[in-house]
């Protein structure tokens, strides 16, 4: 296994739970023990210390190496080269991620310029911001949102430059980007869209319009490159990503890839969740499964306080698609779901939507989506709870159940009252209304004032 | 605006003595026959029959649901049971006591000396009394010196038990008092439904700071704030997530962790690849919903968490317990006075019953029968070699399915209707040379039989039950049973006599013995006295000697393992033992409803309580079947099928579907039940399977 971040350790849990007896040799180029990538952004916020970013320790008979970098892979001979060791394999894998791009902008090479990948990327920021009152963050995708979110809840003043018609154009349409930049100006942070950045001087980012965007430090998000030089360097095909068939293998059957660095069928996602899904392939097939990979439906979600934001398949709809849609810009919500067949195609939802978990898991299972459409807005369908059974006496119908522990009907109530039962407590000792639970004995109260009004033939008693 | 009229007004709103009531008549204080909650009521015997009303105790709070107020109807039912049953040439015909007893006997006999003691098997029941728990369990071991006994209780909160032994060394479902639970200002109810499964514990909880998980939206879940619905079977995930999001964010009692337990570090890596987006994918639940749940329970002065058989009837239901005992302990809970985790027992002495020796696996005192210690306490009390107690046997679905027993004697279980793959066990059952049930009502299981002895009900017997938080209380009698009627004990008396063991069937005599037997032991009951229980208004275990006060909470200072500290323990999801696929697509949950109780053998025959059979489903999904509101649908899986009418809801997932499980026959909804099993508890997976729906 050559890489122990999420994919690589992820490999060797599923190789040693499918076969206690296959023998796995991990090599990490990072020299901390393993960490969970996928808090770094809260690690950046301040939430969590490190120690709360180690991941489950390998399992028991893994032999996992941490600051070993492979330099070289022999195909021919089957061993991979570290500085001073050559290890041999049957079956080889590599989980070597990706690296950040960095943008060829005159100044990108200063000091206070940092990538935002690893935990030491995320150290060196970390140290940066201390002190410092503003920060740049160059690229407003997922990563980009979630480190100027860390930076501004650190009390920053942030301001995110992006190339794009809007942040994260990938996932969003121009409606959702445009919630989201509110969204974010709520917290502090600054958008600006579609003007290309020209050069850092290490006090500001100039932009192509001239415009100087202030900061003590620059942070870069404008994407991941996989991390294909082992793959290259061993004669393996590699196109974007080193490129896998369904099994997970690449051009040479003894040596697999997974996670970033792997292209599938001319996809290189950048994901946990994929590369989870790629690793049990690739572990069952080194035991002798069968196992496919067929690709992931992938679901982007923000991890930043107080922006939550849901994002999957494509935002775009075709003139065929039935496209429904809320919004509420002023409380920063909105939703938007790219419906074909019955089947999501695509959504994104920004804000406070009651059915988000549902939208995410019709989409992930390529579900048909509920006939009431609002119910994928509002959350369960609107109104189709019974009426509250003390709204109003006169309008509820005999068959209603105002006690339930004991199914006692509206007209048991007034029956009671008819066969003499003048207080609460004699009604209640005719029917057992409230003895249970309790929590009707507002409703069996203002009945037993409404019987009182509406029969004026009957006396009162106290 | 529920608790302002809870206690002071639960007196008043206690309907006043019934019309026909004659003063002087015989008059009984004693608790419900039904669920662990144990409401209080006296007993009247009126002209007309037996007078039922509410009595002020802290678990009630004077209150009975319809199950309550009718559980007399049944002491004069025509169906009720008053002469032994014997089967002569296929079918049951009536025999006195000494026939039945004999031909018990004389089958047990040839049985054991053709296949060898374990041949014959005890199935006992969670709704026995302390007594009969214990006399069963000693009568198995000594009387048969059998180790093949287990109970239906297996099937009830084994799982939440083996997770709290796990993390505090000892289980009391609830390990403080239910008031507590009204004083909390965040309570997190993990598969629960109080609103029909005991009602008058809603009189406990407060809407406002209520979170409720469960798949469907039950009349507990609407009288929540917040209502997470997990698909069936993630519950574990969800938990993991919450404690997630609790580390994330800062909201971890580190001072507790530090002070009071162990392994955190293990479980924090374990929960780490538990990120919410992740838990929100799995189970459905909303990322903002989780972060609100943990938010609240961090931000309360006093908040518990609970669970029960919605998270626990799982085959990995032990690891989901867990999770949610690890996100107790992570927010500082167990052990504060106020706040906490704990179990919601289910049968009427689940929890009892539970610690006294009718489990496999277990000894009186919540002991464990391969602990030499423990054998040889208990084997001074009981008089024989510690050597001739035999081993632990098979847990409850094992034992149902195991072709080495000949012989099974059932009581207080109907596990015809109960037991998973339900069709399987009742072919089981219909095959083993003798069959013998103890019931006053010709259950399903009884039906089967070979032999059929009538018993007492609860109104006509004494005995000691524990109810859901742990405290001892008085089951007292009213009348003396039916002429041909004989109380469990009588009946295991009886038995053990032939059998060449004579021991006592007087209820008082057998708490006594059952007290030094427990001495010692984690539920320790040697302090506990009728005397007390009457004084006291019950005592809460352990109360090791007289002048012991009882503890009604637990773990303030020490946990109950060896070095007082809580064990974290990770855990980590995994998909259901059967997840829907092409050829059965959906979820299957089963569970209760507020009319009925358990299998059913009883309000099933109470006229005075409504209640059909029913496949709840989503009107989208009834839609896509062709299914209308109240026809007939029927549910397959891969053990057999099951017809009902549909009960359109959006109140469920459109993913799954709900059965009762109270049903016998066409509509058995065990038929369709998983019975893979739990690796600790060895529960069986009743809350999920794969099901395909079709109209009928």
């Amino acid at each position: 296994m050559v890489g122990y971040g999420m994919a690589g350790a992820r490999a060797v849990a599923e190789l040693r739970a499918r076969d206690a007896d296959v023998k796995v040799t991990a090599l990490g180029a990072e020299p901390h023990r393993p960490y969970n990538r996928i808090l770094l952004s809260a690690l950046l916020a301040g939430k969590v210390d490190e120690d709360d970013l180690a991941i489950a320790a390998a399992p028991a008979g893994a032999d996992v190496r941490l600051g070993e970098a492979v330099v070289a892979v022999d195909a021919g001979r089957r061993v991979v080269r570290t500085g001073a060791e050559e290890h041999e394999y049957d079956a080889l894998v590599l989980a070597t991620g990706s690296a950040p791009v960095v943008p060829p902008l005159p100044g990108i090479a200063r000091s206070n310029v940092y990538a935002f990948r690893t935990l030491d990327d995320c150290r060196r920021m970390l140290a940066a911001a201390t002190g410092a009152g503003r920060a740049v963050v160059l690229g407003g995708g997922l990563l980009g949102i979630e480190a100027a979110r860390g930076l501004a809840g650190r009390g920053l003043t942030v301001d995110v430059v992006h190339i794009g018609r809007h942040l994260m154009d990938r996932q969003l349409d121009d409606d959702g980007g445009r919630v989201l930049t509110r969204t974010l100006a709520g917290l502090g942070i600054r958008t600006h869209v579609g003007v290309p950045a020209e050069a850092w001087t290490g006090a500001a980012l100039r932009l192509a319009d001239g415009t100087e965007i202030p900061g003590d430090l620059l942070v870069l998000a404008c994407g991941v490159r996989p991390d294909t030089r082992l793959a290259a360097g061993a004669g393996l095909t590699v196109d974007r990503g080193i490129v896998v068939d369904d099994a997970m293998r690449t051009s040479d059957p003894h040596v697999y890839a997974i996670g970033d660095c792997a292209e599938h069928r001319g996809t290189v996602h950048g994901l946990v969740a994929p590369a989870w899904d790629q690793a049990a392939v690739a572990a069952d097939r080194i035991t002798g499964g069968a196992a496919a990979y067929r690709g992931s439906r992938v679901v982007t979600r923000l991890k930043a306080s107080g922006v939550d934001l849901a994002a999957m398949g494509s935002p775009t709809a075709d003139p065929d698609a039935e496209v429904v849609s809320f919004a509420d810009p002023a409380r920063g919500t909105y939703a938007r779901l790219v419906i074909r067949d019955n089947r999501l195609t695509g959504a994104v939802l920004l804000g406070d939507n009651p059915a988000v978990g549902h939208v995410v898991q019709l989409f992930d299972r390529d579900a048909d989506v509920p006939a009431d459409r609002r119910t994928l807005l509002l959350g369960r369908a609107h109104g189709a709870d019974p009426p509250a059974v003390a709204a109003s006496p006169a309008l509820m119908p005999d068959a209603a159940v105002v006690c339930r522990c004991n199914t006692v009907r509206k007209a048991a109530i007034t029956a009671a009252w008819r066969a003499g039962g003048r207080t609460v407590g004699e009604v209640v000792a005719a029917t057992r209304a409230t003895t249970g639970c309790g929590s009707c004995r507002e409703a069996v109260c203002g009945l037993v004032d409404w019987l009182s009004t509406v029969d004026p033939s009957t006396e009162v008693a106290a | 605006m529920r608790r302002d009229f809870q206690p002071g007004n639960s007196r008043e709103a206690a309907p006043k003595r019934p019309l026909g009531t004659v003063v002087g008549m015989p008059a009984a204080d004693t608790h419900c026959p039904y669920c662990a909650l144990q409401c209080a009521m006296t007993l009247r015997a009126g002209m007309t029959g037996v007078e039922v009303e509410g009595r002020e105790f802290p678990t009630n709070r004077g209150g009975l649901c319809q199950k309550g107020w009718t559980a007399a109807d049944l002491l004069r039912h025509p169906d009720r049971l008053t002469q032994p049953l014997v089967r002569d040439g296929g079918a049951l015909r009536p025999a006195t006591w000494p026939e039945a007893l004999d031909r018990v006997v004389d089958g047990i006999r040839a049985i054991q000396d053709r296949h060898g003691r374990d041949a014959v098997a005890v199935f006992g029941g969670g709704g026995l009394t302390n007594q009969k728990a214990y006399a069963l369990g000693r009568f198995a071991r000594v009387a048969l010196r059998t180790r093949t006994i287990d109970y239906n209780g297996r099937f009830c909160m084994s799982s939440a038990a083996a997770a709290g032994n796990r993390a505090f060394g000892l289980d009391r479902g609830l390990p403080f008092p239910v008031a507590d639970i009204a004083a909390a200002d965040a309570v997190l109810l993990v598969g629960a439904n109080p609103a029909e499964t005991m009602p008058p514990f809603v009189r406990h909880l407060d809407g406002a700071g209520l979170i409720v998980v469960d798949p469907r939206r039950t009349a507990t879940a609407r009288m929540a704030s917040l209502h997470l619905q997990p698909t069936p079977g993630t519950d574990l995930a969800l938990g993991n997530g919450l404690l997630h999001i609790a580390i994330t964010e800062g909201l971890v009692d580190k001072a507790y962790v530090d002070a009071r337990t162990t392994g955190f570090d293990a479980v924090r890596a374990a929960v780490s690849d538990w990120w919410p987006a992740r838990v929100e994918r799995l189970t459905g639940v909303p990322v903002a919903d989780l972060h609100a749940t943990v938010e609240r329970l961090a931000g309360a002065r006093r908040a518990v968490v609970l669970t029960a058989r919605g998270a626990e009837q799982h085959a990995k239901g032990t690891d989901t317990v867990t999770a949610f005992v690890n996100l107790a302990l992570a927010l500082g809970l167990p052990g504060r006075p106020g706040s906490g985790y704990g179990c919601l027992t289910g049968q009427g002495n689940g929890q009892g019953g539970r610690e006294h020796g009718q489990k496999a696996d277990q000894l009186p005192g919540y002991r464990r029968i391969d602990d030499p210690a423990a054998r040889a306490h208990v084997a001074a009390v009981w008089g024989v070699d510690p050597a001739d107690i035999p081993g632990p046997g098979p847990s409850a679905y094992e034992l149902l399915s195991s072709d080495e027993v000949r012989a099974l004697l059932v009581f207080g279980s109907n596990p015809a209707v109960s037991a998973p793959r339900a069709a399987r066990v009742e072919r089981w059952l219909r095959g083993r040379d003798l069959l013998v049930v103890a019931d006053f009502v010709l259950s399903e299981t009884a039906a089967l039989a070979d032999v059929v002895l009538p018993t007492a009900q609860w109104a006509e017997e004494d005995g000691t039950l524990t109810n859901l938080e742990g405290r001892v209380i008085r089951r007292r009698r009213l009348a003396a049973p039916p002429p041909g009627v004989r109380t469990d004990l009588e009946v295991l008396a009886d038995l053990s006599a032939r059998l060449g063991v004579p021991t006592s069937a007087e209820p008082r005599v057998v708490f006594d013995e059952l007290r030094r037997a427990s001495a010692g032991g984690a539920a320790d009951y040697a302090g506990i006295t009728y005397d007390r229980i009457d004084a006291e208004g019950g005592v809460f275990w352990p109360c090791p000697d007289a002048a012991h006060p009882g503890t009604p909470r637990m773990f303030l200072d020490r946990f109950a393992t060896p070095d007082g500290r809580a064990r974290f323990v990770p855990v980590t999801h995994r998909p259901a033992a059967e997840e829907p696929d092409a050829d059965f697509p959906l979820y299957l949950t089963t569970g209760r409803v507020l009319t009925q109780y358990q299998s059913g053998a009883q309000t099933r025959r109470v006229a005075a309580l409504p209640g059909e059979p029913f496949v709840e489903l989503h009107p989208d999904l009834a839609a896509r079947l062709g299914v209308a509101d109240g026809g007939p649908v029927t549910v397959a899986t891969r053990r057999g099928s099951a017809t009902a009418p549909a009960r359109l809801s959006d109140a469920i997932r459109a993913d799954t579907v709900f059965m009762p499980f109270h049903y016998a026959g066409a509509a058995r909804a065990n038929t369709l039940t998983n019975p893979a099993l739990d690796p600790v508890s060895r529960m069986p997976e009743f809350k999920v399977c794969a099901a395909r729906v079709t109209a009928a």
